[in-house]
């Protein structure tokens, strides 16, 4: 590990101002979900990072985070940050292929041994090792390997966090996250199909200014800075929530006037994200602002977790053929059960003997 | 779907004109600044329009170029500004009230200036620097 | 990796809320079918009066309390009422529970305002602590109790602070409070036919048995 500031150096170079910095730590307050006064904070933490080693493997995955996080228009401390790190082993992104880039990341591990970040996106598939590999590597083994070494791994995306689309019923591949794999080491998930890049960046911004301990986790593993309340609580549509007024259809009158998409099968109520305040390409919108109910994805399973178009309120079980069974039991047993009340209501007349007044006065 | 959206209200902008005059008050009293990140609370179109008739245009509007722009502007109650940053499209990155004699990013910056120094002085060590 | 509250609310959507309403439908339908084949014996005197008329009027007059009765125990009706009344409004008015009786039976309405329903709940819990109360207080009352109404009203007040605290956050985390909800109100549904809360459906029959006997006899329900 390098142990140079970076940043000031990379700021000077880009013909960036202070002002400029200080706006961006501003804002990555915010972001951080930090009061505003600690700005100057963070801008002299930041200011004294030092450059930490950066292996980021990809298994079972699209790429779209990788996609995500470099998708900035114009330069931006981002992306200072993104270049204060050393990314050492990349290989969508590197120029090295094959033996190459293993002999890099085998490199950079040994120089730095202990010291170095993992990132990961993707799961990994365990019902058969070959059926995602990298230069011939399994990626339980490129993981395992990796892992030892590292100071800490950031799962970013679903698919390394909670084992995500490739996870889902029935998981052919028997794919899982990495902390399924990996329990002896700090697993910070950054999940998101895929997350908000400027989440997965202020993490890493994080990371570099405060240490590892700064980021304080939930029971999932997710910085509670970005995943402790739900898109529905920071809604901008709650208010419609709180009236009673829902679109009922994609079309409808309640969906033009931008009522809450409830009704629709909108999960807000039960996903932790900032997509309601952060919101998605440079601030711009988030899926409900869009006008499409939320799916849920930086929550576990969420692919199968009751239909992306059920509203949460409504049951995701075969309840329909039960409730005509238990119509069909329930007559025949009603009807059973109301011959044995009448059999024990004859019988009991039958066994019935008058009684005559004569009865009631003999003495016993 | 801007028109759509603008009558849209979460009813917290009163709160927030609420601290807002409670900052004012400690401003003058203790001279304590207040930052107020509007990024952090529901605040939706209405709510701004609110807070915008309440506090009204002030004297000084300031445009910062670094990293795309900062909008700094007073508003019409002096000591409460309105500083907006955004990114180099155009797009908002956060949004805070400050109640504050000078908002700090409108100051030069001392790193800043001492970087200007070797500037300058190595303009004026120039040979062909203009001498008149 | 798992989200063991968002496991245990999809245990209360899928499986939990199957079994319920399994228990519930077969087991209303098990009892009345059960008081419909026992049946009564004909009535082979000659009719006074109109049975059936009177059989169905009794239906809605008995909602309307004896006269002198509401003096003699006032909070018993007043919170009785209030309790159904708020109970009601909070069923049957909140937007996530339309959606669920949409999609069960197809019929839907508009929703009220959230300002309304917590009002509706509150009201709806102070009279079940009220009636609950009354219960303790009065030793008739409270000899007459049974294991059974002491389950039902358990029962009954637990959607009820469940939901509120599901809607607003509270108690902790909202996917759990939001389960917990759902597991509360499947407990309802499967006592629903084996204890009092029947009176729910067998109100109309046995008022209308009522009404109608003394109606064939011409005299007054």
């Amino acid at each position: 590990m390098a142990d140079k500031p970076l940043l000031p150096e990379l700021m000077k170079a880009h013909g960036i101002s202070r002002r400029g910095f200080l706006k961006y730590c501003a804002t990555l307050t915010s972001m951080m979900a930090l009061p505003p006064i600690l700005a100057p904070k963070v801008a002299m933490a930041l200011e004294g990072a030092s450059r930490p080693s950066v292996i980021w493997l990809s298994f079972q995955e699209c790429t779209g985070c990788t996609e995500a996080i470099t998708r900035s228009y114009a330069p931006t401390i981002e992306d200072l940050i993104f270049n204060a790190i050393s990314l050492d082993y990349h290989h969508t992104l590197q120029a090295a292929s094959g033996e190459a880039a293993e002999a890099a990341r085998e490199a950079a591990m040994e120089e730095n041994w202990g010291n170095y970040l993992v990132i990961v996106d993707g799961s990994i598939p365990l019902a058969n090792p070959g059926f995602s590999t990298i230069a011939g590597i399994s990626n339980l083994e490129m993981l395992k390997q990796t892992a030892e070494g590292a100071a800490a791994i950031v799962a970013v995306g679903s698919c390394a966090a909670f084992g995500g689309i490739p996870h889902a019923d029935p998981n052919p591949t028997g794919a899982v996250s990495v902390a399924d794999i990996i329990t002896d080491k700090p697993i910070i998930n950054v999940p998101g199909c895929p997350p908000i890049p400027v989440v997965m960046t202020s993490v890493l911004a994080q990371f570099l200014a405060f240490g590892l301990d700064s980021i304080e986790v939930d029971d999932l593993g997710r910085p509670k800075a970005f995943y402790s309340e739900t898109i529905h609580d920071r809604c901008y549509r709650r208010p419609f929530y709180d009236k009673g007024l829902f679109a009922e259809s994609f079309d409808d009158e309640g969906a033009r006037e931008g009522w809450c998409l409830y009704k629709l099968g909108c999960k807000g109520p039960t996903t932790k994200s900032v997509c309601a305040t952060v919101k998605w390409n440079d601030g711009t919108s988030f899926p409900i602002q869009a006008g499409h109910p939320c799916l849920g994805c930086t929550e576990p399973d969420f692919w199968d977790n009751g239909g992306f178009y059920k509203p949460l309120s409504v049951p995701a079980g075969d309840y329909r053929k039960l409730g005509l069974a238990a119509v069909a039991g329930g007559a025949v047993l009603g009807v059973a059960g109301g011959a044995i009340a009448r059999s024990v209501k004859s019988s009991a007349a039958a066994k019935h003997e008058p009684v005559t007044p004569d009865d009631l006065e003999k003495k016993s | 779907m801007a028109e759509l959206r603008s009558h849209i209200s979460t009813g917290n902008a009163r709160p927030v004109l609420h601290e807002i005059r409670a900052a004012l008050e400690a401003l003058l009293a203790t001279g304590t600044e207040t930052i107020i990140d509007l990024g952090a609370i529901p605040f939706a179109a209405g709510d701004e329009r609110l807070l915008d008739s309440v506090l009204g245009p002030g004297e000084v509007v300031a445009t910062i170029r670094a990293l795309g722009e900062t909008r700094v502007q007073e508003t019409g109650i002096a000591g409460v500004w309105r500083v907006d940053h955004f990114d180099e499209d155009g797009e908002t990155l956060s949004r805070f009230v400050e109640i504050t004699f000078m908002p700090e990013i409108l100051r030069t910056q001392r790193a800043d200036a001492e970087q200007a120094l070797d500037t300058l002085a190595a303009r004026l060590a120039r040979p062909d620097a203009p001498t008149h | 990796m798992n989200n063991p509250y968002f496991d245990l609310l999809m245990w209360a959507r899928g499986p939990g809320f199957d079994i319920a309403l399994t228990i519930m439908v077969g087991g209303i339908l098990l009892r009345l079918v059960e008081i419909f084949v026992l049946g009564r014996k004909k009535d082979l005197a000659a009719p006074k009066g109109n049975g059936v008329l009177q059989g169905l009027r009794t239906v809605f007059t008995r909602s309307v309390p004896r006269k002198g009765a509401m003096k003699e125990a006032p909070v018993t009706y007043i919170a009785g009422y209030l309790f159904h009344i708020g109970f009601f409004v909070a069923f049957l008015f909140l937007g996530a529970h339309i959606a669920l009786i949409g999609d069960l039976i197809g019929i839907q309405w508009p929703a009220a305002n959230k300002a309304l329903i917590e009002i509706a709940t509150a009201i709806a819990v102070v009279a079940l602590i009220a009636l609950l109360w009354t219960r303790f207080k009065d030793p008739v009352r409270r000899a007459l109790s049974t294991f059974d109404d002491y389950l039902v009203w358990v029962l009954s007040i637990l959607p009820l602070v469940t939901g509120y605290a599901a809607v607003n956050t509270m108690f902790g985390d909202s996917t759990l409070m939001m389960a917990i909800h759902m597991l509360s109100a499947e407990a309802l549904m499967i006592a629903f036919p084996f204890t009092k809360l029947m009176h729910a459906v067998t109100f109309a029959v046995s008022r209308y048995y009522n009404g109608s006997i003394q109606g064939r006899k011409g005299a007054e329900s």
